[in-house]
């Protein structure tokens, strides 16, 4: 018979031992397993093109408008809903996306190497908040910024990150993400603290490898400017982290959570690669001025990945001042925090909330604890409008669907019981 | 029993919905709220689960 504690266990002794590291970059063709040929890859659990939300739309488009693909928005349309582009999840590629999350052979990744376990996982820079591809925004600027990211951004950074990583000091993710805890992040949608200490971290070395005063002052500027930098990296960190937990026969622990804009799907670790899925939520969202509920799209985005590590919304005890972004109040999103408790197997080793007196945040989503308690996964999130091309609309507090965790636990007693 | 109850108005537990409880904060009715939700899934399912739980399936 099989020992779900045990197997528990091991799963998060795997993910605490976990070292999380930046090692490279390069283009996603030539680093992302797979990625061959005209591929497109989104965020969330599998979903065909006829089915893809607004967002998810915007986001494709312009992706096959900045790969050359297409020369105009119909030519792109035309594309996509024809058999010569194939569309596969992020998760299925070892990479995972914000958002709609998607990834293109040309676009620039970062590469993190889970150093206790050897395994990769690849993620997009981040464009900044707003008009953004990753919004679904596919307009001239937003092909033009994503230009200048592949053009002048990444070389600068690449050559920093390698010098770094050849000089055998690559920049540990973990230690930046249990920092900023302490600064007030709580890694998803507050990034401020994680992207200063990245900033730190990189800046003597950008200083000696970049050859141009003048780039590397706008590569400073850029990151700078976009407090969400860190997102992208802390969710390879997540990815590179949790990926090894797929692979552990009788564990109840859910190691992946995602969404697409239309299905929200999760893989549990003693269930290996199934996808279990259902209609993505509807996030309650602090609106930026000029919009209104109804132009919120359904639940997006590989960001879930935070809180299935442990951060994210299982960390709003730590970041007070997101309540500003998301909406709510402190009490709130210590609240949050500790109903997280109820449904996780362990408290982290190395990720702890202050404001709990030094308390590890919630880690390790046990789906039979989800199952007995009733209490789903909680996350603060960033909203994208329901229209493709229109962008960001807020950000807020969603709580995952009951459905797909229904549909696994049916799958898990059946495997065990 | 009852006389006692009407004097004293009611002392309430209240379990389950959040917002039943912040009604009667806002009346001031003495109250106290536990925060419960039905299990996900019931019947067969739910005590399968509960036996592997315990590790006595099988």
């Amino acid at each position: 018979m099989i020992d779900i504690d045990s197997a528990n266990m091991k799963a998060l002794e795997g993910l605490f031992e976990a070292e999380p590291l930046l090692v490279g970059m390069g283009k996603a063709k030539d680093l992302i397993p797979g990625m061959e040929g005209k591929i497109l890859l989104h965020s969330g659990p599998p979903i065909e093109y006829e089915r893809m939300s607004g967002p998810l739309i915007g986001a494709v488009t312009g992706a096959a408008l900045y790969e050359g693909w297409a020369s105009s928005v119909e030519e792109a349309r035309e594309l996509l809903g024809s058999s010569g582009i194939s569309f596969e999840p992020c998760h299925e590629h070892d990479a995972v996306g914000p958002m709609a999350g998607v990834i293109s052979p040309n676009m620039p990744v970062f590469v993190i190497e889970n150093k206790s376990s050897g395994n990769r996982a690849y993620a997009t820079m981040n464009e900044g908040l707003g008009k953004v591809l990753r919004m679904g925004a596919f307009d001239d600027s937003v092909i033009a910024h994503l230009k200048w990211m592949e053009e002048s951004l990444y070389p600068v950074l690449k050559s920093a990150i390698s010098n770094r990583s050849n000089s055998g000091e690559p920049i540990s993710l973990k230690n930046i993400i249990a920092q900023a805890l302490h600064m007030g992040d709580e890694l998803h949608n507050r990034n401020k603290a994680g992207t200063s200490l990245l900033f730190r971290a990189l800046a003597a070395t950008l200083v000696e490898t970049c050859d141009s005063r003048e780039k590397l002052s706008r590569v400073l500027k850029f990151m700078d400017s976009n407090d969400h930098f860190f997102l992208n990296l802390g969710m390879a960190a997540a990815k590179a982290s949790l990926d090894p937990l797929g692979l552990i026969e009788g564990s109840s622990i859910v190691y992946i959570m995602a969404r697409n804009g239309t299905d929200f799907g999760i893989k549990v670790a003693g269930l290996g690669n199934t996808w279990f899925t259902c209609p993505a939520a509807q996030p309650d969202v602090l609106l930026f001025p000029g919009f209104n509920k109804s132009d919120v799209n359904p639940d997006i985005g590989d960001s879930a990945i935070m809180e299935t590590y442990g951060i994210g919304g299982f960390a709003l005890a730590a970041s007070p001042a997101i309540v500003q972004f998301v909406g709510g109040t402190p009490e709130d999103a210590t609240r949050y925090t500790k109903e997280m408790y109820e449904i996780c197997a362990a408290q982290n080793k190395s990720f702890t909330i202050p404001q709990l007196n030094f308390r590890g945040t919630p880690t390790g989503i046990d789906l039979l604890k989800v199952i007995e308690t009733g209490i789903t996964p909680i996350l603060d999130t960033g909203a994208a409008h329901k229209d493709p091309g229109k962008g960001q609309v807020g950000a807020g507090i969603v709580r995952m669907p009951s459905e797909a965790f229904a549909a696994a636990a049916e799958a898990f007693a059946d495997r065990y019981a | 029993m009852l006389k006692k109850l009407l004097k004293q108005g009611p002392r309430v537990i209240n379990i389950g919905l959040q917002s039943f409880f912040d009604a009667l904060k806002q009346q001031e009715t003495r109250a106290v709220h536990v925060d419960w939700r039905p299990p996900i899934v019931r019947g067969v399912l739910l005590d399968k689960l509960r036996k592997l739980r315990k590790g006595t399936a099988k």
